[in-house]
């Protein structure tokens, strides 16, 4: 059986998953840009690229290539998604069980610590 | 960009883009919308996309009605090809005050007159609509059906893409710096891009409404207030409705993606700009939320962010023209539930701006009321 290149093409775009954490595929990322979506909030807010639990670790540079390509800049030209803590998922009954005086928020405090109230 | 146009909007968040929408449905086809960043980036995209009709006041309940008749078919009236996702899963509201009890009574009676099929719950009746509530310590609640959530960025980015197919610029990245008037009417608005002359400008800049209102020299009594919101993990579905408590100044719900989304209403964030998120919000928003639903200990918290409220001293938002300033229109200060109000809104301003009377009565929503004292405050917000 032969396809045509077009057909190969759209049917590896509908294949090709660029965020693997929220099941984003290469399709629905170039039907966003074609809708005039230019940033990679935006691709974001529309597809949830990035949303999932590693927070775009892996999808980022792939759409920011994506855009790049499309606008005709460099990859560096696009302007990276809003970062958005925490750095990683943390259960809620662990920060529910925070010590009062979490002074930098990095994370860093004994989750054992328990209430000082 | 165009140089002339019939109408200017400033703000692409869900109120000007329904505004753009519905003006250019009523035939004003030559509009501009301005908006300084991409769609969104304003307190639209940062929202609970919550969308009841369980209101406390006349006014606020016909608004979210009309508006829930609109989401109820919004994807299929503007074309959209992908989804806004609204979901009727309805909104169980909690009482744990004899004074927020007594007010719930007064609240569904006024619903259930407008046809707002609301009901007064048990909390054992509660419980078996949200089973894993902890209903210790709880007067009762109210539900009702037809409340439910959207997508906030696909609701946008629909009504944005049918106003374009109608006709009107959407102007991404452009920011408006001026606006011109003569003889008491507007002529032009002055942009990072250049000079627009037109007859109409709509203020619809959310969070950013006082700046642009002074450029015509009003003086809003509004002000911005940060409010911090999470995301956990997705997980099966386990909460059907939002669930809210407005002495606790909370709510939670589980998105269609299965992440469930939770805030609180806290009275002493800063006022201001700030959108920074805290460890202190973390912390005082699981201890809150593992108190009313125990079982969400395990879920982990993937994501925190945080926008801004445009909070009145009514709990109103302000509508439509103000006199002496010919042309110039707002739609602002919607004290946390703007969302849920933007059919009916972007509606009722392109009416306003046609000549026609607004399908709903606004009366009592002008800016002129808080000169006049005729504030009747809404008791029913987070
Ligand atoms: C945490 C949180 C939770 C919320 N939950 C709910 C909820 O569950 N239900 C609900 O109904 N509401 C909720 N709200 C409120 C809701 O987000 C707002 O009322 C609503 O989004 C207002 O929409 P808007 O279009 O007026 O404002 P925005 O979305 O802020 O849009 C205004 C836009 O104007 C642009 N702008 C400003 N100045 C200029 C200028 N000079 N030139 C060009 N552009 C300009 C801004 O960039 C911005 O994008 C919540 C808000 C927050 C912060």
């Amino acid at each position: 059986m032969r396809r045509s290149v077009e057909e190969k093409s759209s049917l590896e775009q509908r294949n090709v998953i660029v965020c693997r954490c929220e099941d984003v595929t290469l399709e629905e990322v170039r039907r966003a840009i074609a809708q005039g979506a230019t940033t990679l909030d935006e691709i974001k807010r529309l597809l949830r690229a990035g949303m999932g639990p590693c927070q775009g670790r892996t999808c980022r540079e792939l759409l920011a290539r994506e855009l790049a390509a499309h606008l005709g800049k460099p990859v560096g030209e696009i302007m990276p998604p809003t970062f958005r803590p925490p750095a990683k998922p943390v259960k809620l009954g662990l920060v529910s069980r925070m010590v009062e005086d979490v002074s930098s928020g990095d994370g860093d405090s004994s989750p054992e610590g328990g209430e000082s109230r | 960009m165009r140089s002339r146009a019939d109408a200017v909007i400033i703000g692409g968040g869900v109120i000007g883009s329904s505004i753009a929408y519905h003006l250019a449905k009523e035939g004003v086809k030559n509009v501009v919308l301005l908006e300084r960043h991409s769609f969104c980036t304003g307190s639209t995209g940062r929202c609970g996309a919550g969308v009841r009709e369980q209101w406390g006041s006349e006014r606020n309940c016909r608004l979210a009605q009309a508006s829930i008749n609109a989401f109820e078919r919004l994807t299929e009236e503007l074309g959209y090809e992908g989804d806004i996702e609204f979901k009727q899963k309805g909104y169980l509201i909690l009482a744990h005050t004899e004074k927020e009890w007594e007010q719930f009574k007064k609240n569904v009676a006024l619903q259930n007159s407008l046809g707002i099929p609301s009901k007064l719950l048990t909390p054992r009746e509660a419980k078996e609509i949200v089973p894993i509530l902890n209903t210790d310590g709880m007067l009762g609640a109210t539900y009702n059906r037809r409340d439910g959530h959207c997508n906030p960025f696909h609701t946008t980015w629909a009504y944005a893409q049918a106003a374009r197919r109608l006709g009107v610029e959407l102007q991404y990245f452009t920011e408006a710096t001026g606006i011109r008037m003569e003889g008491g009417k507007v002529v032009a608005v002055d942009t990072t891009r250049g000079t627009i002359s037109t007859p109409v400008v709509i203020n619809a800049a959310g969070p950013w409404a006082k700046p642009v209102a002074r450029m015509v020299g009003v003086d809003l009594p509004v002000y911005t207030q940060r409010h911090q919101i999470l995301a956990t993990e997705p997980t099966g579905p386990i909460i059907n409705p939002m669930v809210m408590s407005f002495s606790i100044g909370i709510y939670c719900q589980q998105t269609p993606h299965g992440s469930i989304i939770m805030g609180i209403g806290d009275t002493r964030e800063p006022k201001g700009y700030d959108i920074g998120s805290s460890w202190e919000f973390l912390r005082e928003m699981s201890r809150i939320i593992l108190r009313l639903l125990p079982v969400l200990e395990s879920l982990r918290v993937v994501r925190q962010w945080s926008g801004l409220y445009t909070v009145t001293p009514d709990a109103h938002p302000i509508l439509g023209g103000v006199p002496g300033i010919d042309g110039y229109y707002q739609a602002v200060g919607f004290s946390g539930h703007g969302f849920m109000l933007a059919p009916s809104v972007g509606r009722i301003i392109s009416e306003l701006v046609v000549g026609k009377t607004p399908f709903i009565d606004i009366t009592g929503l002008d800016l002129g009321r808080f000169e006049r004292g005729e504030l009747q405050v809404e008791p029913s917000v987070v």
